[in-house]
């Protein structure tokens, strides 16, 4: 091997870690901050919806598979419910957090990104395009997502999602 | 007759009978209310503690519960895609016709989540159906690394990996593009789909880039096939590895919807030192991908730069080529598109090597997973030798 080669080597490898660390630290913000972020004052108490009869067939309709949860907490005052939802990407779950205001989304972030490609939906200039979108009759964004490319599994994942928590807000806001 | 003394005697005790009696009632009344909020306490109790019971079966089913099948298939990861084409082209000035059906890619995605940081990632690939002696296809192992995420959106791998260049090099599973067959530039520049061994880091910072760096095994071209970069690639079988590369890319997706990426290699030696006339070289790579609504817009541009006078000799010191490739999403389920490719292998005399090709198709998704596709291509090479015609594909991922 030329010499040039092993320096390239070397050098290589003085960039490598010196141990690999224990947890996965792809998280972007911590789901407790952004329910926080959410509510201006206090947070309310958590509550949960059973995902049962209906709901579970329009759920699984959204998300185009079976859905493994019983049931989904959210956090909800007046007007304003936010979410904690993961879907999978390719491999991984991807957590999201989505907070809905009257029927449009206020705030939908990536929380925590756990694959090892598609990392670019945690850009601002990707998920800012879900803000103010609504659901239609038929659980369909009114607005139309620019995908990215080498992300699509990703992109459809977060779609579906903020499809799900608009849908699960409406419930929600249906029964109180 | 009665006395009215008698009267009144039978009237007052008529009177402390009937009054016993709704006294007794009004009591029994009582006791049975009683018994009743007892038994809607106990109810009440009840239906706490079934509650509490059901959130702690859901909780624990939501966990797992804990069993090992359940955690094995936590950990293992399966996937695929393939795609079957049907080629439908009539040779002009010397080419000869195609027509052929073909199961182009059958791929198994395996991978393995050791821990949180640390994960395998596979992809097995049959091509052409039948592997063999005297046989078209092949069996390819194109990925077989190890993922360290040792820092946030930050990993290294080392193993078998595709290298990080162009759009369809990582990228590939059929309904993600257009066209039933993969756009030549790509592939007989870049040379896609394209695997090296090696190790490599790569991240991302949010809001703002990603980035590659890679030390991988090199090409190994050849005089007698002119040098060509697709024929150089060693696939990882015993590959010659005297000479190594390094890969940079960035790439910027800070603005909604585009993404621009450039990506530099440096070849120690393109023929592994087997030849003294051939030497290093360089390949930069740039596209742009637009995504506006429905509409989306691809441009690609790659070349190579073969120093040596060996490759000088045959115009194959620069090879390169570029594609563009407008498209239109009318809804979720059915694209349009058009595309332009330009590729030359030997650009560096004036032999007249260039090769042009337009496709215009579409694809239908029945499923977001599954497609259907269709395109009429038209070649204009130099000297004439033309395949023209349509082709017809169905892909899948999983």
């Amino acid at each position: 091997m030329p010499i040039v080669w092993r320096i390239h080597f070397c050098l290589f490898f003085l960039f490598l870690p010196g141990k690999v660390e224990a947890a996965s630290l792809q998280e972007y913000q911590n789901p407790k901050d952004f329910i926080q972020e959410s509510f201006l004052t206090e947070v309310p108490k958590a509550k949960y919806i059973w995902i049962k009869s209906e709901v579970r067939k329009d759920v699984e309709r959204i998300l185009g598979h079976r859905y493994h949860q019983l049931r989904v907490r959210y956090w909800s005052k007046g007007p304003i419910s936010t979410w904690i939802l993961e879907e999978i990407g390719k491999e991984e779950y991807i957590t999201f957090g989505v907070t809905i205001n009257s029927g449009l989304v206020q705030n939908a972030k990536v929380l925590v990104y756990r694959e090892i490609r598609g990392g670019e939906i945690v850009r601002k200039a990707f998920t800012h395009q879900f803000l103010n979108s609504k659901i239609n009759s038929k659980h369909k964004l009114n607005v139309r997502i620019h995908g990215i490319s080498g992300a699509t599994l990703s992109v459809r994942a977060m779609t579906k999602i903020v499809r799900m928590a608009l849908y699960l807000d409406q419930v929600i806001q249906k029964k109180s | 007759m009665f006395s009215k003394k008698k009267i009144l005697k039978l009237g007052l005790g008529l009177g402390l009978l009937l009054g016993g009696q709704s006294w007794a009632a009004s009591s029994a009344l009582d006791k049975k209310v009683e018994q009743l909020q007892r038994e809607i306490d106990a109810l009440k109790g009840q239906i706490k503690e079934n509650t509490e019971m059901l959130n702690e079966t859901a909780s624990a089913m939501e966990k797992g519960g804990g069993s090992y099948s359940k955690s094995l298939w936590d950990k293992l990861s399966i996937g695929g895609y393939g795609e079957l084409h049907y080629n439908n082209l009539d040779g002009e000035g010397g080419a000869s016709d195609k027509k052929e059906m073909d199961f182009h890619r059958f791929v198994l995605f395996f991978g393995y989540k050791y821990s949180d940081t640390i994960r395998f990632v596979s992809e097995f690939e049959l091509e052409h159906a039948i592997a063999g002696e005297s046989k078209n296809g092949e069996v390819e192992l194109e990925q077989a690394y190890i993922d360290f995420n040792y820092s946030g959106a930050h990993h290294v791998k080392t193993g078998v990996f595709l290298m990080p260049v162009g759009i369809i090099n990582e990228t590939h599973e059929p309904p993600t593009f257009f066209g039933v067959e993969r756009n030549p530039v790509e592939k007989n520049i870049i040379p896609a789909t394209w695997w090296e061994g090696g190790v490599a880091l790569n991240g991302d910072f949010p809001n703002s880039f990603s980035y590659d760096f890679a030390l991988s095994s090199g090409l190994n071209t050849t005089s007698g096939k002119n040098y060509k970069i697709r024929d150089g690639r060693q696939k990882i079988s015993n590959a010659e590895a005297n000479d190594l590369a390094v890969t940079g890319r960035i790439k910027w997706n800070g603005v909604r919807g585009l993404e621009l990426a450039l990506t530099y290699q440096n070849q120690g030696d393109v023929t592994q030192g087997n030849d003294s006339t051939a030497g290093g070289a360089d390949l930069i790579e740039t596209h742009l991908i637009w995504m506006y609504r429905g509409f989306t817009l691809k441009a690609l541009y790659a070349s190579w730069d073969l120093d040596g006078t060996g490759p000088q000799a045959v115009g194959a010191d620069e090879q390169k080529g570029f594609y563009i490739e407008p498209s239109y999403h009318i809804n979720e389920q059915f694209g349009i598109f058009a595309r332009f490719n330009q590729y030359d292998n030997q650009a560096g005399d004036n032999t007249g090597s260039e090769k042009e090709l337009l496709s215009i198709g579409f694809n239908y998704w029945p499923h977001e997973d599954v497609v259907l596709k269709f395109d009429i291509e038209n070649q204009d090479n130099e000297g004439g030798q033309n395949q023209d015609g349509f082709n017809i594909g169905v892909g899948y991922q999983f």
